[in-house]
């Protein structure tokens, strides 16, 4: 997609296909299609959001690039190396460059440990420090995340929301990594404590150079948090653009119809918003339609999109888009 | 004369760890055909002053400790069990946050709609499964003839949301409490379900209190917003004055607190510092003083609402739009 040098992370034709089982010998009857091809890049050092509804295969990309699951098809290549080619200590090394926050701080921190084993055991398992010196690191940890360093042998039900989000960015900070995959994760929080959060990924991004792929549903955070706006549906990706330029000109329609849907909190604006409401629900990926897998739900479908796909294809500099009314 | 007027609810719960404070002596009222908003964080004790209004909270540990719900120039607090009952569904109705554990996964969705319909209306059974199919067509369900004698989980969330609705509308309710209707739901569907709302309103006539935390859903919906904190009701007014002058620096610290998708150009957001109080131990003084930046020594005593413009009312010492202004 990009031969430019500041590509930190290449995802290409990706797939993640789930085999759906039945009978009495689990004969594979059918695929999931949680992720169908798409490609896309992170630059080293910005902010990518992915931004789409529940069950569009968002949070199974963050997991494929991290390798946590392997992919069906394509190929995730950071830093110039394809994961999806390597195996045991080779991947682990690598996975010290890239780290997760997840969605809930509740079931993300096992209870039974202390924040200091929490925060230090990634330093352990890769061998970077013990003891006296984990622990000091440990501390310096929780002061960048704005925690109490003398909370090391507390425990996460100690804690609030909030904190126990810090807890899950200290952890993953531990080795340096070069990029986040942040997956969901201000959702369970209350709103004032989501500001809080946000303010400290954007210091901690701006301090330590760091690269995120913002995993969210929320399009009025994607578009505060992010360089550059993905938004996928149903296993594919229909656009991606510029923050700005995403929202100024959306040339998909389900980005226009989701750009209106989201309610904007100033009573004067929302008097005379027009929407764009869509109609019926997201199709199962089990059994896409077939052409544009939006073609169900949109409001100016034509013939052509019922048959054929639409091509993802870059119709200005750094706006690409898959429809069949843009190409 | 106010539909629904709430004085002094005060509503309390007695765990092993303590007293829990949930709603602290709050009042406000309902207008006919008005849509009221009731906003704050988890634990503001908004839901439970609502809950505590259908009478619907557990006792125990729960327990209203005072007030005053007259309704139809009753007083709700005083009904005995049945005639409450016969007002819950009927005049009063509820939607709540999930649809999934608020419908009954063993019963049709006809079944389910049909109950009330017999039970408030005195319908016979076909009679009332003639008015489901309605009320199905009513809230946009696509061949509703056919999904009648559907289970819930052969309904789409977004689906099983509209039957919720449904279920709510069957008896002509005055009042319809929606508590978080549309947070477990996605964006697209969110606005589906609002549209909806919205246009049944405006039908109907119906006044509906909205339970949310999400203030561009406010935006959009309420005439009148209640912002709870700690069990208080820290600020009261129509929305437009709302937004365009808080008065209160938690609504001011909320407001700054969301991104907002029509930003200009990209502005650092401006959260409230620290933690809302434990309600098992609330500070004597105003709730919120811990929080403030705008605190004053006399923030230690308990500000009432008072009334700074026409319908708006705010509990606070200190006067902030006059900070602001200069």
């Amino acid at each position: 997609m990009s031969a430019e040098n500041n590509v930190l992370l290449e995802v290409k034709n990706l797939k993640m296909y789930f085999p759906i089982k039945r009978g009495v010998f689990q004969r594979r009857v059918g695929d999931v299609k949680a992720v169908d091809d798409l490609s896309f890049f992170i630059r080293r050092g910005e902010t990518f959001g992915l931004v789409g509804e529940s069950g569009s295969g968002k949070t199974t990309v963050g997991r494929c690039i991290l390798q946590l699951y392997r992919p069906t098809g394509g190929s995730v290549v950071f830093e110039g190396k394809d994961l999806t080619q390597m195996k045991g200590s080779q991947l682990r090394a690598m996975r010290r460059e890239m780290q997760m926050i997840f969605q809930d701080p509740y079931a993300s921190l096992n209870p039974r440990m202390t924040v200091g084993s929490i925060v230090g055991e990634p330093l352990e398992v890769h061998g970077i420090a013990r003891g006296k010196q984990k622990r000091e690191r440990v501390q310096e940890l929780l002061k960048v995340v704005g925690l109490n360093p003398y909370f090391v042998n507390r425990y996460p039900h100690e804690f609030s929301g909030g904190q126990r989000q810090r807890i899950g960015v200290a952890r993953a900070l531990a080795l340096n990594p070069s990029l986040i995959v942040a997956d969901e994760p201000i959702s369970a929080l209350d709103v004032s404590i989501q500001a809080q959060i946000i303010n400290m990924l954007e210091d901690l991004q701006s301090e330590l150079g760091l690269t995120y792929l913002f995993i969210a549903h929320d399009l009025s955070v994607v578009r505060h948090i992010s360089d550059r706006i993905a938004v996928m549906y149903l296993g594919k990706i229909f656009e991606i653009a510029d923050k700005d330029e995403l929202y100024r000109n959306p040339l998909q329609p389900y980005t226009q119809s989701l750009l209106s849907a989201v309610p904007i909190p100033d009573p004067v604006v929302e008097e005379t918003r027009k929407r764009i409401i869509l109609v019926g629900d997201l199709p199962s990926p089990a059994n896409p339609p077939i052409g544009c897998n939006f073609v169900t739900r949109c409001p100016v479908k034509m013939d052509v999109c019922e048959g054929q796909e639409p091509e993802f294809k870059e119709v200005s500099t750094d706006h690409w888009v898959a429809c069949w009314r843009v190409n | 004369m106010a539909l629904l007027e709430v004085t002094d609810l005060t509503t309390r719960f007695y765990t092993d760890d303590g007293i829990v404070q949930a709603v602290n002596g709050v009042s406000w009222h309902l207008d006919e055909g008005e849509t009221l908003a009731i906003v704050g964080e988890s634990g503001c004790g908004k839901s439970v002053s609502v809950l505590s209004i259908l009478r619907l909270i557990p006792q125990p540990p729960g327990k209203i400790e005072a007030g005053q719900v007259m309704f139809e120039g009753r007083d709700l607090m005083k009904l005995s069990d049945d005639e409450m009952r016969s007002i819950r569904g009927n005049k009063m109705a509820m939607v709540f946050q999930d649809p999934m554990t608020s419908l009954n996964p063993v019963l049709t969705i006809n079944q389910q709609i049909s109950e009330a319909l017999t039970l408030h209306m005195g319908m016979n059974k076909k009679e009332a499964r003639e008015r489901t199919v309605e009320l199905l067509k009513l809230v946009q369900i696509p061949q509703a003839e056919d999904r009648l004698d559907d289970y819930p989980h052969q309904f789409s969330g977004g689906m099983r949301q509209r039957a919720m609705i449904a279920m709510a509308l069957s008896c002509n309710p005055q009042i319809l409490v929606a508590d978080e209707p549309t947070t477990a739901l996605d964006v697209t569907i969110q606005a589906q379900i609002i549209e909806l709302v919205k246009q049944l309103r405006d039908e109907i006539g119906m006044a509906i209190i909205w339970i949310t935390h999400d203030l561009g859903i406010v935006a959009g919906i309420a005439d009148r917003v209640v912002v709870m904190y700690a069990g208080f009701i820290i600020e009261s007014a129509d929305v437009k004055e709302l937004y365009a002058d808080p008065r209160h620096p938690y609504t001011v610290g909320l407001l700054g607190s969301v991104p907002r998708l029509d930003m200009k150009k990209k502005e650092k957001l401006t959260p409230i510092f620290g933690l809302p109080p434990d309600l098992i131990d609330l500070p004597t003084g105003c709730p919120f003083a811990p929080r403030c930046d705008h605190r004053v020594e006399r923030c230690s005593e308990h500000p009432e609402l008072r009334t700074v413009a026409p319908r708006h009312e705010v509990a606070c010492w200190v006067d902030i739009s006059k900070e602001r202004k200069q």
